[in-house]
């Protein structure tokens, strides 16, 4: 099942840095194609996070002592990773969170109930992850006077720009929240346009790159993002930790989200004085290990590089379209033209959730359900959901062989 | 071909889910509620006439897997004729089994909902319609697999 090394990508050798790649599921090899829920990790990132307890740890921001100005240290040095994995102008520029969920919320508080205003609007597509939906729907029902407005999809699973820009020219958009690739058919946003789009119009745009982020080079200039987020466990790297990065005068004109240690200047029984971002959105001791798992995983796929493994998941994406589309039964939701390695798809015969169990009992894990975007799968007649596959930098083309094999068998199993 | 899957597949789940006898909507019901499962989007409606405390007719409309639609065609099929305190009381040992994979063979044909408890993901499937059975005899109009 292993493939060689095609077109100089050792995917081979990539995958034994996945010490959970080389196990069995039940006799049979693992098949993991659930990585857009969460991806595995390399050993790389264990490594770090191992020696950051076993030779680095103290509280960061707080001791004048030097395990504490060398874990102090390291945190920043995660930031500054992350800072050039983005390629933000300055490291302040980003924030630590628990992950995209806590992100966004955090723009939502703070951007939302801080700098916003009555009369104003927050857009969404109709692709979102419930996470950059609900913070939304939240913000708009807590009696600020903010509403909130809606980007369509077409049948094809691309956002619909004309809608958009009708949308803009309404005057009163205060900020566009769109994901940059979405986590169920895989779509890809024209991020650029978008935003150039907006702030023609006068609003600010966040992306949701939880996705795009693992997928593609990400340049946060040159997209020209106000704000974007992504959460470390899809990205090779541990759970509990995400990123907010925010232009840094815009982060400058924001109100605390969470109130507690390190986000002050000054305190006393009467009041605080806010700190300066970063900290200011950071209450709390932060996910210090998990720091260090993620600039692990940041300077892992960048040692691969973000075109290699760009182009090896557009490897896998054409064969994945030529393979699946011959599984009779089989209906791929969303024809988008930039898509990344994220398919999902119904079968006349199965259930998704039949068709989950049936795979797993052949070693594949799938998702199967809603994958948290109830208004998507609505809008494309897909109110039971669907099962989906999602690719990472270790996936194989004799992976994809192998879902499409089962998939014929699951036909003949439920027929 | 893996035995487990084959119970849980078993010949009179695929039976119930592909031909139900009692996917129907009763429209003179006297106690009804709808069941979802938020996280993948199975629902399931149960539909109860009742003389008293007696259910007399059971019926059920859904979408969603086999498990869940078959375990509620055999929900309405079991709880005709039930007092509703019994059917509580059966709907609690469904659920039971469904977890703990144990009990089937006093069962009768519910017992095929056993399988269940080997998939720990899908108890919530063989589960949903009974919960929903509880709410609709609570006089509850929604129930949640969660
Ligand atoms: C597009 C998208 N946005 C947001 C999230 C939320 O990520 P997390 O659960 O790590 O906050 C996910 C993943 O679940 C996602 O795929």
């Amino acid at each position: 099942m292993m493939d060689g090394i095609a077109h100089g990508y050792d995917v081979a050798r990539i995958r034994q840095d996945f010490p959970i790649l080389s196990q069995g599921v039940r006799g049979r090899p693992l098949v993991f194609l659930d990585s857009g829920a969460s991806a595995q990790k390399p050993r790389q990132v264990m490594d770090a996070m191992r020696a950051c307890m076993e030779t680095a740890y103290a509280n960061v921001h707080r001791g004048a002592y030097h395990l504490s100005e060398l874990a102090t240290e390291n945190h920043e040095a995660a930031r500054e990773a992350v800072r050039r994995f983005l390629n933000a102008a300055r490291a302040e520029e980003i924030v630590f969170a628990g992950s995209s969920t806590n992100a966004i919320n955090l723009v939502a508080h703070s951007f939302g109930r801080g700098v916003l205003k009555a009369g104003q609007r927050v857009l969404v597509s109709e692709m979102e992850h419930h996470a950059n939906l609900i913070p939304w729907h939240m913000l708009r029902d807590s009696g600020l006077g903010i509403g909130m407005g809606v980007i369509r999809v077409t049948d094809a699973g691309e956002l619909d720009l004309d809608s958009l820009r009708a949308e803009l020219a309404k005057g009163d958009v205060g900020l566009v929240a769109v994901t940059h690739m979405s986590n169920v058919l895989g779509t890809v946003t024209p991020a650029a346009a978008i935003a150039r789009m907006a702030h023609e119009a006068g609003a600010r745009v966040l992306f949701d790159g939880s996705q795009a982020a693992v997928h593609r080079r990400v340049d946060v200039q040159a997209l020209d993002a106000d704000f974007y987020v992504f959460t470390g466990h899809k990205l090779y790297g541990p759970t509990g930790i995400g990123v907010l990065y925010a232009k840094h005068e815009l982060l400058k004109a924001m109100p605390p989200f969470l109130g507690g240690g390190d986000m002050i200047n000054t305190v006393t029984m009467d009041g605080f004085t806010w700190a300066e971002p970063p900290l200011r959105f950071e209450a709390g001791t932060p996910p210090i290990i998990e720091a260090q798992g993620l600039k692990a995983a940041v300077e892992y796929v960048e040692a691969i590089g973000m075109e290699a493994i760009e182009a090896h998941e557009r490897r896998l994406v054409e064969h994945a379209m030529r393979v699946l589309p011959e599984v009779e039964g089989l209906s791929i939701l969303g024809a988008a033209q930039d898509r990344g390695g994220v398919f999902s798809f119904a079968l006349d015969a199965a259930h998704p959730h039949d068709l989950s169990t049936f795979l797993d009992s052949r070693g594949i894990c799938i998702r199967a359900g809603r994958h948290c975007a109830e208004p998507l799968h609505a809008r494309l007649g897909h109110e039971g959901g669907s099962a989906r596959a999602s690719f990472g930098l270790y996936t194989t083309e004799g992976e994809v062989d192998a879902l499409a094999g089962a998939l014929r068998e699951a036909r003949r199993f439920f027929a | 071909m893996s035995a487990a899957l084959d119970t849980l597949y078993a010949a009179p789940i695929r039976e119930h889910a592909r031909n139900p006898r009692h996917r129907a909507r009763l429209e003179c019901a006297d106690a009804t509620a709808r069941g979802d499962n938020p996280l993948c989007g199975d629902r399931v409606e149960i539909f109860l006439t009742l003389d008293g405390a007696r259910i007399v007719q059971a019926s059920f409309l859904g979408r969603g897997c086999d498990v869940s639609q078959a375990s509620a065609d055999l929900l309405a099929e079991a709880v005709r004729g039930l007092d509703a305190a019994d059917a509580r009381a059966l709907s609690a040992r469904v659920r039971q089994m469904a977890r703990s994979g144990e009990g089937a063979d006093a069962m009768g044909a519910l017992g095929a909902l056993a399988a269940a408890a080997r998939f720990p993901s899908r108890v919530k499937c063989a589960t949903l319609p009974w919960v929903t059975l509880e709410a609709a005899l609570d006089g509850a109009r929604e129930a949640s697999s969660e």
